[in-house]
């Protein structure tokens, strides 16, 4: 199981670096998919199949086609030009290497590491579990409404800003 | 894991693969003498008894036919296309249940890849990445009618995509389960899913017509006008991936259709000889099928704009009003068992208003 | 259930490798003998005018965004079917005032021709 996770892992990470990276958009769309959907793998891998599976409908199938339809709707030319670096760069990256060694420094005091979950009964069912936790008044009945209404008011600005050329 | 477990999984996923091959293989001859017959033809009948041997003539010459890739053509994405529209097609069949699980020495068989607590939304997953072979295809072949064709069919399928998982609501509604097992178990005793929703049936039928670019919604690769759409510039055994992920793809969702409103494995004795299940199954993916080509040699395409709005403006609202009658109707069942027959009144008076709806708008443009 | 996932996984891998292993028995077997006019773009016979990776109508891009919403809305409405059984009433109206609250949305784009392709 380590093992299958250190691929993963690695794949994710190398396929975000390549995302950033490659020069051709179509690619990095398709790069980013790699990723997401590498991160589907590791949910899978924690019993969380509800997220694994949310994941591909709504990134791979719902964001990462919108990145597509951009591209491939705007660009005239699928390779940018000039370099993908400015010369600011190693401003971000000592910003994101300080970011990085906060996290680190943070989280070394945390002994989660060190412990294995415990194992789920067998009968556990996490989809029940969490329909029950969206319609229980004490739980989260507010922000399955909220999502509703922050949902609305994506969709009224896309469309508005989207329509308002004409 | 024990090796037993894992010469399970081998047979099983072997059996399932070259279930799918064989009836793709035997779906394009089903699909050309029927409609042969439909127009008073003979269809083909030289190769073999009843040409059944037309579908190997047909694997071996595509086989041996030359590849052509485009001077123009994004290349690599050119050869990756073809194998990313067919996975999803195959894959989507790992949770089906073909058959109630049954006893074979001291351990039990079940008659599925993998029986996963979350089947019904993977099947809206999978749907949902069967998009990006289409689109990159057409976008690779760096073709005008090879992009208009993926682009097209990428609008189409992630509009009825919303409609497809609507339905899938409400038979999850019905059964109370994402799994697929359950839901077919819920419709034992002939409680059909069909009965009880009818329009939530149709919907998920016309829904899955379009996903996988059937007529009379095969605007991507309508031939008068985009020559053959998103694969027109692919030959050979390319193509032959093309065309081996649209058939097996009417074959699962005619399975995933029958799995959702038409009873799944179930039929008589299917208890006692578990290996009925995949027998049934058959049969009604094979009544499902008849209906998909009948419908293709009745039926005209719908123009593409109307075909839009026929999936936004008609299909989605009339979804959701199904998934909130279903909801309701459920409510009352807890009452009195015999409300949850206010279901299929109530969704086919939505379903009747809705064809109302279509025929006034289509009388008021009377232009267009 | 971590089995069940596994198993996909190995489907996924056979399902991948039985495309790719065709197309390079294929790649092996098939006749090479192309030229210029073969590869060159398939437009009924007509020479080829322009780029065709060219600018398409921005209102695939407007159906995509309204997709993207809906979608994530029947994401949420999964695991609310799956427990309709439990505390029915109050499920009922919390997931019909979900929907109503997105067909508020949906009124607002149909009314503003969003969704007309045209």
């Amino acid at each position: 199981m380590t093992i299958l996770f250190l691929i993963i892992a690695i794949v994710i990470l190398a396929s975000a670096v390549m995302v950033v990276t490659t020069r051709n958009l179509v690619h990095a769309a398709l790069w980013l998919i790699v990723s997401l959907f590498g991160v589907a793998v590791l949910f899978a891998m924690l019993n969380a199949g509800f997220l694994a599976v949310v994941q591909v409908v709504v990134y791979i199938g719902a964001i990462a086609i919108l990145f597509i339809f951009a591209v491939m709707l705007t660009r005239r030319e699928m390779r940018g030009h000039g370099k993908p670096l400015n010369n600011n760069w190693w401003i971000s990256a000592l910003l994101s290497l300080l970011t990085f060694g906060g996290l680190a420094m943070l989280l070394s005091n945390w002994d989660g590491f060190s412990q294995t979950p415990a194992d789920f009964p067998s009968d556990f069912d996490g989809v029940a579990e969490l329909g029950n936790a969206l319609i229980d008044p004490n739980q989260f009945v507010l922000p399955f409404e909220v999502a509703s209404i922050l949902l609305v008011a994506a969709l009224v600005g896309a469309v508005y800003i989207a329509s308002n050329r004409k | 894991m024990d090796w037993t477990l894992w010469l399970e999984l081998v047979i099983k996923a072997l059996v399932l693969i070259f279930a799918l091959l064989g009836g793709f293989a035997y779906l394009t001859w089903y699909e050309r003498r029927l409609l042969a017959r439909f127009q008073s033809r003979l269809g083909p009948n030289r190769a073999g008894p009843f040409g059944l041997l037309q579908p190997i003539a047909d694997a071996v010459k595509l086989i041996f036919k030359e590849e052509l890739t485009p001077a123009k053509a994004y290349k690599l994405v050119f050869f990756l296309a073809p194998i990313m529209t067919l996975v999803p097609s195959v894959i989507i069949a790992a949770v089906i249940p073909w058959g109630p699980p049954f006893q074979l020495g001291d351990r039990i068989v079940t008659q599925s890849i993998a029986d996963i607590n979350v089947g019904v939304l993977f099947l809206m997953s999978i749907a949902s990445i069967a998009v990006y072979g289409i689109v990159l295809a057409g976008w690779s072949s760096n073709n005008k009618y090879a992009m208009l064709g993926g682009l097209r069919s990428a609008a189409q399928m992630i509009s009825y995509e919303l409609t497809l998982g609507l339905a899938f609501v409400v038979a999850i509604l019905l059964g109370n389960s994402m799994n697929l097992t359950d839901i077919v178990e819920a419709q034992r005793d002939g409680r059909w899913f069909v009965l009880v929703q009818p329009v939530g049936a149709l919907i998920l039928w016309i829904a899955t017509l379009a996903e996988v670019n059937r007529h009379p919604f095969d605007m991507p690769e309508a031939e008068q006008e985009l020559t053959a759409g998103y694969h027109t510039e692919y030959s050979g055994m390319k193509f032959a991936l093309f065309f081996m992920a649209e058939y097996q793809k009417m074959i699962v969702v005619s399975a995933i259709l029958a799995t959702l409103f038409f009873g799944g494995y179930l039929g008589p004795w299917v208890d006692r000889w578990p290996l009925l299940g995949p027998v049934y199954m058959f049969l009604k993916i094979v009544i499902l099928l008849f209906i998909m080509i009948w419908v293709r040699a009745t039926w005209p395409r719908i123009r593409y704009d109307r075909l839009m709005a026929f999936g936004w403006k008609v299909l989605l609202p009339l979804a959701l009003a199904v998934v909130m009658i279903t909801a309701v109707g459920i409510l009352l069942a807890e009452i009195n068992p015999w409300m949850i027959w206010l279901i299929p009144i109530f969704s086919l008076i939505a379903g009747a208003f809705a064809s109302l709806m279509i025929d006034r708008s289509l009388r008021r443009k009377a232009y267009a | 259930m971590q089995n069940e996932w596994l198993y996909i996984g190995l489907f996924l891998i056979v399902g991948v490798a039985l495309p790719a292993a065709s197309l390079i028995m294929a790649a092996i077997i098939t006749p090479k003998k192309s030229n210029p006019i073969k590869n060159s773009t398939y437009e009924c016979g007509m020479e080829t005018v322009g780029d065709s990776w060219v600018q398409f109508k921005a209102q695939y891009y407007i159906f995509g965004l309204v997709f993207l919403i809906f979608d994530v809305e029947t994401v949420f409405l999964f695991p609310w079917a799956v427990t309709l059984n439990k505390l029915p009433l109050f499920a009922v109206i919390e997931g019909i005032v979900f929907i109503l609250i997105l067909l508020a949305g949906f009124t607002y784009i149909w009314r503003k021709d969003a969704l007309e392709w045209a």
